[in-house]
């Protein structure tokens, strides 16, 4: 390469907790795309940023690492990267991101990234924070200790990577051959004694610890005050997410049946109307609906993950989970499972140990997600329409029955696959703010996997659904039964039948099941479709209820609760248990025991039901 | 003394870290190095869990991370006075 290049493609390289990604949102902001490195799935996070002559330069976000020695999925495509042993082009530039807070850490990555002889930047991050901590660096002695350029960078301030940006359009140092090989421990003690002989050199600590985490993690990380208080913020969590939610969800029911509403009024009637206005519009809206409750959830879950408190909420239940064979890492997947299994299983990339991701994985889709929130909220009503207490506690043992499922469920996975010790290794980073820039767009990400779903397989669930429901099955019936009874639908929903009555399912549900296997968001919807009612969700919703608390025994809505805690019924759910964990087999066993369990748990509630109140 | 039986609260000096001779424990102990478990540096254990006092959130400079007992076994440190 010419002396005299300017970098058009830069990488950032940096242990995890630097604050990298913030980093990286601040230099591309929304010109960002996210996929997997090709053959694994490890989340490729690429961008474009503009430097200070507005240049158009391209930022690939590695995976945080602590060292080039790979330990997980996530530093081994970082080390194949940065030594070109992966597809990836090596970058013209390698932009060390360190934590100006604590170089003592991350220095010794610099040190090692060096070796790798390309030409390099380091990025002193955090520098606000290093300064009210009292840290001084000195950061003219730290670039001439480490030989290449050191620069300042704040994530938080709109203008914090000026210097950064303002480095990258001088020309680039030569590229030399790379001299990095795996090094062992005392080749990892001996870089040890250089970051400690720079770090004495360049950096400044006050005498006393400034960094108040110590003090917060006296009352956060007590055994006892610790789960208490983890207590308080999953409750506030969750009441958040049924309050603001419920109310939030009001608008989006109502401005669905608005549209639905002027469609109807400017369309004729006719097949088509009925397409757009209950297939579409109808099907699509009552699963939008779902939005606001997990935004507010992953709302929750990324702000507390950003300030630290999550790893530390992590650390207070490693010990209750290791009973289950699960780890501490295992809480932050299926925290988020509890909006949507499909970011919880793609969370659990953070678990280095396979067998108990593998468990995680499997017991994700028992969390009890947004979709089953609605069939829960219908049936409790049914059952209890004036006790408000009663309902709230059977919602509450729902989840709860969900929750030890699990636990018991990952006992007998990890009992299975042998015993050994999994490490595990886990940083608590310092309380910091949470960036909220960062928080908008890991939110944009996380309704566009969901946005995209309902797009997609839910789009095309609710056509399939309206279709059967509206064609006449080619054998002619007496006249007698509603059009749902004569319709493709009714005659499915007859046959299956055989597999549901004992568990007390009639054929109305048998048939609103069918597309519920595939999206659990559209039962409610197939249900009143069923019933052959029409107007918008809520008057559905009543009308429905009215007839499920006349019409069906206890027993059947007893089982249709259960079936919903356990029933493997989520398409999307399968898909990515077969890409994450690569392997058919597992994701047959994921539906072949929550089958199982569902058709148990209904069966022995149905019967014993059914004795009782003979 | 081993680090996992280090009293919580109480400032200590590493003096040395064991190298292990199975492989996985080599490896961990590597890692345990990279991230900064090295002779002089000033160590204490901030948080525990109850009973068996597992798992240990262990501070080294500016760094808090969560070792098992295991983990912690390997690192010798001389408490402070």
């Amino acid at each position: 390469m010419a002396e005299t290049a300017l970098p058009s493609h830069i990488a950032l390289l940096g242990n995890p907790n630097c604050g990298k990604t913030a980093l990286f949102n601040l230099l591309t902001g929304s010109r960002q795309k996210v996929a997997n490195y090709a053959g694994v799935t490890v989340e490729r996070k690429e961008g474009v940023l503009l430097t200070s002559s507005g240049r158009r330069v391209k930022v690939l976000d590695l995976p945080g690492a602590y060292s080039l020695n790979a330990h997980s999925n996530d530093e081994a495509v970082t080390r194949d990267v940065v030594t070109g042993r992966s597809r990836e082009a090596l970058p013209d530039l390698l932009v060390c991101v360190t934590d100006a807070t604590n170089l003592r850490l991350h220095l010794r990555l610099v040190l090692e990234a060096r070796q790798l002889g390309l030409p390099m930047v380091v990025a002193l991050n955090k520098m606000d924070r290093a300064r009210k901590l009292g840290i001084a660096v000195d950061t003219d002695r730290l670039a001439q200790e480490l030989g290449v350029p050191v620069v300042r960078t704040v994530s938080l301030h709109a203008h914090g990577a000026n210097e950064l940006l303002a480095q990258l359009d001088k020309p680039l140092a030569a590229r030399t051959a790379s001299t990095w090989k795996a090094p062992g421990i005392d080749a990892v003690r001996h870089t040890q004694h250089e970051v400690h002989r720079i770090f004495n050199a360049a950096v400044k600590e006050p005498a006393v610890d400034t960094d108040p985490s110590d003090r917060i993690d006296r009352v956060i990380m007590h055994p006892v005050w610790g789960l208490f208080i983890l207590g308080i913020v999953l409750f506030v969590t969750f009441i958040s997410v049924f309050s603001i939610g419920a109310w939030l969800t009001g608008f989006i029911e109502d401005a669905f049946a608005q549209v639905g509403a002027l469609v109807e009024s400017r369309m004729d009637e006719g097949l088509l109307r009925g397409l757009v206005v209950e297939g579409i519009i109808g099907g699509v809206g009552g699963v939008l609906v779902f939005l606001p409750q997990i935004l507010i959830l992953f709302l929750f879950i990324l702000a507390l993950e950003d300030s630290g408190y999550l790893p530390r909420a992590a650390f207070l239940l490693d010990k209750p989970m290791s009973k289950a064979g699960l780890s501490g890492r295992s809480f932050i997947p299926l925290l988020s499972s509890f909006a949507c299994a499909i970011p919880g299983i793609m969370a659990t990339r953070t678990i280095s140990d396979w067998r108990t991701r593998l468990a995680t994985i499997l017991i994700a889709p028992l969390m009890a997600c947004s979709a089953r929130i609605p069939v829960y909220t219908l049936l409790i009503a049914a059952l209890f329409p004036h006790d408000a207490l009663k309902a709230t506690l059977l919602m509450i043992g729902l989840y709860a029955l969900g929750i030890v499922a699990a636990m018991g469920v990952a006992r007998v996975i990890t009992v299975h696959s042998g015993s050994r010790h999994a490490p595990l290794l886990m940083e608590l980073p310092s309380y910091q703010w949470p960036d909220p820039r960062s928080l908008v767009i890991g939110l944009w990400e996380r309704a566009m996997i969901f946005v995209r779903r309902v797009g997609t397989i839910i789009l095309a669930l609710t056509i399939i659904m309206w279709a059967l429901y509206t064609i006449p099955s080619p054998r002619q019936h007496a006249n007698d039964g509603t059009p749902i009874a004569r319709s493709l639908a009714g005659e499915l929903g007859h046959a299956l039948q055989l597999v549901f009555a004992p568990i007390g399912f009639n054929e109305h549900i048998a048939i609103a099941l069918v597309p519920g296997m595939a999206a659990r968001e559209v039962v409610v919807s197939s249900l009143g479709l069923v019933y052959a009612m029409e107007g918008s969700e809520d008057e559905v919703g009543a009308k429905l209820q009215e007839r499920i608390a006349t019409e069906w025994p206890l027993g059947t809505k007893l089982s249709l609760l259960l079936w919903m805690v356990f029933a493997p019924q989520c398409l999307s759910t399968f898909i990515i248990v077969r890409r994450e964990t690569n392997s058919w087999r597992h994701m047959a066993v994921m539906g072949a025991y929550l089958f199982g369990l569902a058709y148990l748990a209904s069966l022995v509630t149905y019967q014993l039901t059914a004795l009782f109140t003979a | 003394m081993r680090l996992d039986l280090l009293p919580g609260q109480c400032w200590a000096t590493v003096t040395d870290v064991v190298v292990p001779t199975g492989e996985s424990d080599r490896y961990l102990v590597l890692r345990l190095v990279e991230l900064g478990f090295v002779p002089g540096e000033r160590v204490r254990i901030v948080a525990e869990g109850i009973g068996t006092r597992e798992p240990l959130a262990v501070r080294v400079g500016h760094s808090t991370f969560a070792l098992r007992k295991h983990e912690a076994s390997f690192i010798l440190v001389e408490p402070h006075a």
